[in-house]
């Protein structure tokens, strides 16, 4: 794919950020290209998830929880003072390393729940989200024909792939993606990350993954976090083929983490 | 090292403790229920004769005559109660949500230690306030203040629960919801009440079933009534002043009555009881 034809969706400048006196982030600056895939990888414990929920602004809502820097969704900074994070999210949507269905809703009501309880009425303009966001997430014909049922009855891959679709029905242009399938077993793994590659044709699309074969199969950029900085960024094929920082080599090549 | 023979020794052994301690639990189990049964069986016994269409439909009888019926009292409470939960259960679930989901707060950690309190204060003290703040200045019994003293009985029990409950559902799930781009108290109402509506009905289910036998609270709010209470401002009849007062009644056909009357409420509160249950163990999957 010609990278230059696509514009880049987050530019992403010395974001820092942490818990209370701890500073996780540190001074992170990248790029996201639109309708890709970016892939962020390091060691656990390295921050990859709290630079993931700057994204959307989740992290601010956990107690303690600190900023500074910018995030530029289309060349607006989500930080600037006066913007709502609520509107940010809903540009931005995530998946979580658990799948999370809401409780006591059906598979339907858990798909529309970003619409319905944001107050769009319209049935119809639902009923056609929830579909269009089902067939996405390639859930559709496993759910088609009972969309009453919980959402919690179904099985963790299918749960996951209800949580993708839920994040699809608000068409937001991002979705964040943190380890989507570290609690799945194979075979879900290998759907979803089949169904990520149909979906970068319509969304940007940030993913932690631990695994590193994952990121090789499914993502066209790579971004390597060790200890909050970022070490190096490059395209999926020129990380893992020639990567340019030793510290990278050593990560690829399982010497530590 | 242990020889292969030793190993499956001590694999019996060890199974042998298991089935022993199993059968010490077994029994401690059955030995709590034996008394459990034993009131059952008694109220049973000694209330079922007591039943009837009359029972059931008839104000009581004047003392010493046969007949007559508990449906005033069946009335009182129900209304008492209902009452009750129409203060208490919206209060009460607003409070716990504000528990388990404003956290941290000063206000909150004062706020838990009020109602921890509120639990511990005995019934009959609660009925002595609302006696003196409410019967007193009002001149009168009635169903109001019978109601009211319920509903502080009440308020705690539901604040507790729904805490409890909505402390079940993991975080990321609220946050779940926060990245769907819906406001805070939107995901409170829409997400997370709604999705403990089940489990929020089974507090509100054992808070009523709870109250229902209370006694003390009623004696000197709704104090009694031999007959219909024409509104809620006067003296109300319930089942568990009335079992008080035809109990401790020199007459054997109120004493009749008054195991009648046990048997009812007992029946009420072992319906609510299994109702809870039943809701929580339906959606069991849900919170797991
Ligand atoms: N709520 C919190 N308060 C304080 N420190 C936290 C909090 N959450 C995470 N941390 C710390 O931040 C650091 C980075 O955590 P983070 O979850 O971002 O790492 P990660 O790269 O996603 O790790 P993993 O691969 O295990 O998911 C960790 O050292 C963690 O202890
Ligand atoms: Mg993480």
């Amino acid at each position: 794919m010609n990278k230059d034809s696509k514009s880049n969706i987050l530019i992403i400048d010395q974001l820092t950020a942490g818990f209370g006196k701890s500073e996780i982030v540190k001074k992170i600056s990248m790029q996201v290209t639109e309708k890709e895939i970016t892939a962020l990888i390091g060691p656990s414990g390295c921050g990859k998830s709290t630079f993931l929920r700057c994204l959307n602004r989740l992290h601010e809502e956990t107690p303690d929880a600190w900023v500074h820097g910018k995030v530029n969704l289309n060349n607006k900074n989500i930080y600037e003072k006066g913007t709502d994070p609520v509107f940010v999210r809903s540009q931005i949507g995530m998946v979580f390393q658990k799948p999370n269905p809401f409780p006591s809703m059906s598979i339907y009501d858990n798909v529309a729940a970003g619409l319905t309880i944001r107050g769009i009425k319209k049935k119809t303009y639902i009923a056609e989200a929830v579909e269009r966001s089902l067939i996405q997430a390639a859930l559709w014909t496993e759910v088609k024909d009972k969309l009453k049922s919980a959402g919690t009855s179904l099985s963790g891959g299918q749960q996951q792939r209800l949580c993708i679709a839920r994040a699809l029905a608000i068409s937001p242009p991002v979705i964040l993606m943190d380890e989507p399938t570290s609690a799945l077993d194979p075979i879900s793994t290998a759907k979803i990350e089949e169904l990520l590659h149909q979906l970068k044709k319509e969304v940007t699309i940030v993913i932690v993954t631990h695994n590193m074969q994952q990121a090789a199969r499914v993502s066209d950029q790579t971004a390597f976090f060790l200890l909050g900085e970022l070490i190096e960024m490059d395209s999926t094929k020129k990380f893992f083929t020639n990567p340019k920082d030793p510290r990278s080599e050593n990560y690829i090549t399982g010497r530590f983490g | 090292m242990k020889s292969p023979y030793n190993l499956t020794e001590q694999s019996f052994n060890r199974k042998l403790k298991n089935k022993f301690m199993k059968f010490i639990f077994a029994f401690l189990t059955v030995l709590a229920l034996i008394p459990l049964f034993i009131i059952f069986l008694h109220v049973i016994k000694s209330g079922i004769n007591a039943i009837n269409y009359d029972f059931i439909t008839q104000l009581p009888a004047p003392a010493g005559q046969p007949g007559g019926g508990i449906a005033n009292a069946i009335l009182g409470s129900i209304t008492m109660v209902a009452l009750a939960a129409i203060i208490a259960v919206p209060l009460g679930v607003l409070g716990g949500t504000y528990l388990s989901e404003y956290k941290g707060g000063k206000l909150s950690s004062v706020f838990r230690f009020v109602v921890d309190l509120m639990t511990s204060i005995p019934s009959i003290i609660v009925g002595l306030y609302i006696y003196s703040v409410i019967v007193l200045p009002m001149k009168g019994f009635s169903a109001y203040a019978g109601a009211l003293a319920l509903a502080l009985l009440m308020f705690p029990i539901v604040v507790k629960s729904t805490e409890e409950i909505l402390k079940l559902l993991p975080t990321n799930i609220r946050e779940a919801g926060l990245a769907l781009g819906i406001p805070r108290w939107r995901v409170i109402v829409s997400i997370i009440l709604r999705g403990s509506v089940p489990g929020i009905t089974t507090g509100v289910l054992l808070a009523i079933a709870r109250v229902s036998g209370e006694t003390a609270p009623l004696l000197f709010t709704a104090f009694g009534n031999q007959f219909w209470a024409n509104s809620l401002n006067q003296p109300t009849s319930s089942l568990t002043v009335q079992i008080y007062t035809y109990a401790i009644s020199p007459f054997q056909e109120w004493h009749e009555q008054a195991w009648g009357a046990a048997f009812i409420l007992l029946l009420t509160i072992f319906i609510f009881n299994l109702v809870a249950r039943w809701l929580l163990l339906r959606n069991k999957n849900e919170y797991m």
